[in-house]
């Protein structure tokens, strides 16, 4: 039920009407970044897409769980509105309930892009983000 | 995942009881309408566990209740019905999800499969053609900041003013189209400026124009009030919801309540349960901005209505009324309503959470429309699209034991990824062509998560409710042609 993702940066888990993610890193900036990564993955082909885009992002929340919620959820906001595809996050400060990032994609053109899911929202569902000796990993359920 | 393992008591071939004491916290006992055979599916995965969780909501009364068509979702399970007591009772987002008022709207046509079959073609590129869909969609019709606001407030009734549709179509809507106590205040910039351009789009995923051939009539009397009279008729079943507002409205309310839990002292086994008291700022809030993504939703199945009759009067070069394109009903199937109900013999006012469950209303009822007084509400279970979908009816137990609730469809079996799986390499439009059934969608390799083979036999869930009569059959129809986004 496992789909590995190279260099193990984040892995989809399949439930059943839902699809779950969990993002891995040394540092949990990574663990933001792949978390992204890991969404954008579902939503489409991410090496279809380009760069040159630049959107910032700021959020905050109560606690650190809540704030990858908060961190993705703002992402589907900027997919469903903007009708953008993002593939690139340079998080600038991050603490347990504030986040700043830039982010970087295209807009959505149909000729080069394939939308495979649509993403409603992240969910508080099951929502850990835990630490061992390999580093982080955060675990999310996606809404699509 | 290992199979669950908790405790059922079996009532009788139907209804089976996870009992209070199963889990500390639990409130009342959990409810689970299924054949056994059903049940020793839903038992594969964890949903079960996810019913008993419910149980802990202040306020619930009776039981935390399970449809046949239950399965996994985040927090409540999808195909759960919870009502809560609005005097001490809390009302919570994920009770409703984030769809809300996804719902099905049916229409009757004077039309046989004789004369749409040899058309079937023609008909589906028109209405693929004439109804936005597919992710990213943006609708045909424009609407300003002014006018979502009014839509949000309005709901079906602020298309009808704008010419798409009749007020019979609204006399024919659960609610008449619009849950009153919606309040724009309530929503969030976010959540406009998704909403304005989805209006009037039927979106992705699950969602469909589905043109139906009626098969099996079981109550003769009670669909010829429907204005189903004959094996063969043409019927058309419509399934969307409230799309990006929706989401938008239920994530902002989620986070409002995510910090209230604490702040109320509510003990939750998970947080997706989040939830505040009804009667509270924030329990308010939920409501006056779920109500508005309610009447988005009903605003949205009543443009697409329009257009499928545009596309039929179209192609068999007649208009709607000529082609007898009535609107059966619509039903909402993600959605929490205050209602009233008859609990210890006293009748009180809760708050019904439908989170993949339908209202179910018996024949009498004051909030059904006149020409189904006699036989009940009409409830709209469509299958998945190589199978078959229902027409049922209310009845007098579902008042008295699920709240007037009933079962919402057919229910995923298998996630999309093994959907997918399961089916590679495998052509699922050509399948469905073979025999008899046309597809066209904005996303072909999507299409095999949403084939037959991923979810329930609706046969089963509609015989299980049917059984326990918590409603009544009445039509089944197979699919001759489907859009989906």
């Amino acid at each position: 039920m496992v789909k590995e993702a190279a260099g193990k940066s984040f892995e989809v888990i399949d439930h059943t009407a839902d699809v779950g993610i969990i993002a891995y890193g040394a540092e949990i900036k990574q663990v933001f970044v792949n978390a992204a990564l890991a969404l954008f993955s579902l939503i489409t082909e991410l090496e279809d897409v380009g760069e040159e885009l630049k959107y910032d992002v700021e959020v905050a929340s109560e606690d650190r769980e809540s704030l990858l919620v908060e961190w993705l959820n703002e992402l589907v906001y900027l997919f469903d509105a903007e009708h953008v595809l993002l593939k690139r996050f340079d998080i600038q400060g991050l603490s347990n309930t504030r986040l700043k990032a830039a982010c970087y994609g295209e807009k959505f053109a149909p000729a080069r892009h394939r939308i495979k899911t649509g993403v409603k929202a992240a969910t508080y569902h099951m929502l850990r983000i835990e630490k061992d000796n390999k580093g982080y990993k955060a675990q999310v359920i996606f809404d699509i | 995942m290992a199979p669950w393992q908790g405790q059922l008591t079996k009532i009788d071939d139907y209804h089976w009881e996870i009992p209070q004491s199963y889990k500390a916290g639990m409130r009342v006992p959990g409810l689970i309408y299924a054949s056994q055979e059903m049940l020793e599916s839903i038992k594969q995965e964890q949903v079960l566990e996810q019913v008993a969780n419910v149980a802990f909501l202040p306020g619930i009364i009776n039981f935390s209740m399970a449809m046949p068509d239950i399965h996994w979702g985040y927090g409540f399970p999808i195909g759960s019905v919870a009502a809560m007591d609005i005097k001490d009772g809390v009302i919570s987002p994920g009770g409703v999800g984030y769809d809300i008022n996804c719902g099905v709207r049916l229409l009757r046509t004077n039309l046989t499969e004789a004369e749409v079959r040899p058309k079937i073609n023609q008909l589906i590129n028109e209405l693929f053609r004439n109804i936005p869909s597919g992710l990213g969609s943006k609708g045909k019709i424009r609407v300003t900041q002014k006018e979502m606001r009014e839509l949000m407030v309005e709901g079906a009734g602020w298309a009808v003013r704008h010419g798409f549709g009749s007020m019979d179509d609204l006399d024919c809507t659960e609610e008449g189209g619009r849950l009153y106590g919606a309040n724009p205040d309530k929503i969030s910039d976010k959540a406009i400026t998704r909403g304005m351009p989805q209006a009037g789009t039927l979106g992705s995923g699950n969602h469909f124009v589905e043109v139906q051939v009626v098969k099996e009539i079981f109550e003769p009397e009670i669909a010829k009030v429907m204005g189903i009279e004959e094996t063969g008729q043409i019927l058309v079943l419509i399934h969307t919801g409230s799309r990006g507002f929706g989401h938008q409205v239920c994530t902002d309310q989620l986070r409002i309540m995510e910090e209230a839990v604490s702040r109320y002292g509510i003990n939750l086994p998970d947080r997706q349960l989040a939830c505040a008291p009804i009667e509270s700022p924030e329990g308010k809030d939920y409501f006056a901005a779920m109500a508005c993504a309610a009447n988005y939703a009903w605003n949205n199945r009543q443009c697409i209505v329009h257009w499928t009759r545009e596309s039929f009067s179209k192609v068999f070069d007649k208009s709607p009324e000529e082609l007898g394109m009535r609107q059966v009903y619509d039903v909402a199937h993600n959605i929490a309503k205050m209602e009233e109900h008859t609990v210890d013999g006293k009748k009180i006012k809760v708050c019904v959470h439908r989170k993949g469950a339908t209202r179910a209303f018996p024949a009498g009822h004051k909030d059904i429309p006149e020409r189904y007084k006699e036989i009940g509400q009409p409830v709209l279970i469509p299958g998945d699209m190589g199978r078959c979908s229902f027409v049922a009816v209310g009845t007098q137990r579902a008042m008295e034991e699920s709240f007037g609730s009933t079962c919402h469809g057919a229910g995923r079996m298998l996630s999309r990824g093994a959907a997918r799986r399961s089916l590679k390499g495998r052509d699922v439009a050509r399948d469905l062509a073979e025999r008899g059934i046309l597809v066209k969608a904005g996303d072909i390799p999507s299409l095999a998560e949403e084939a037959s083979q991923a979810y329930k036999d609706v046969t089963q869930v509609i015989e299980a409710v049917h059984q326990a009569g918590i409603s009544r059959k009445v039509v089944m129809a197979v699919p001759l042609g489907v859009i989906k986004g």
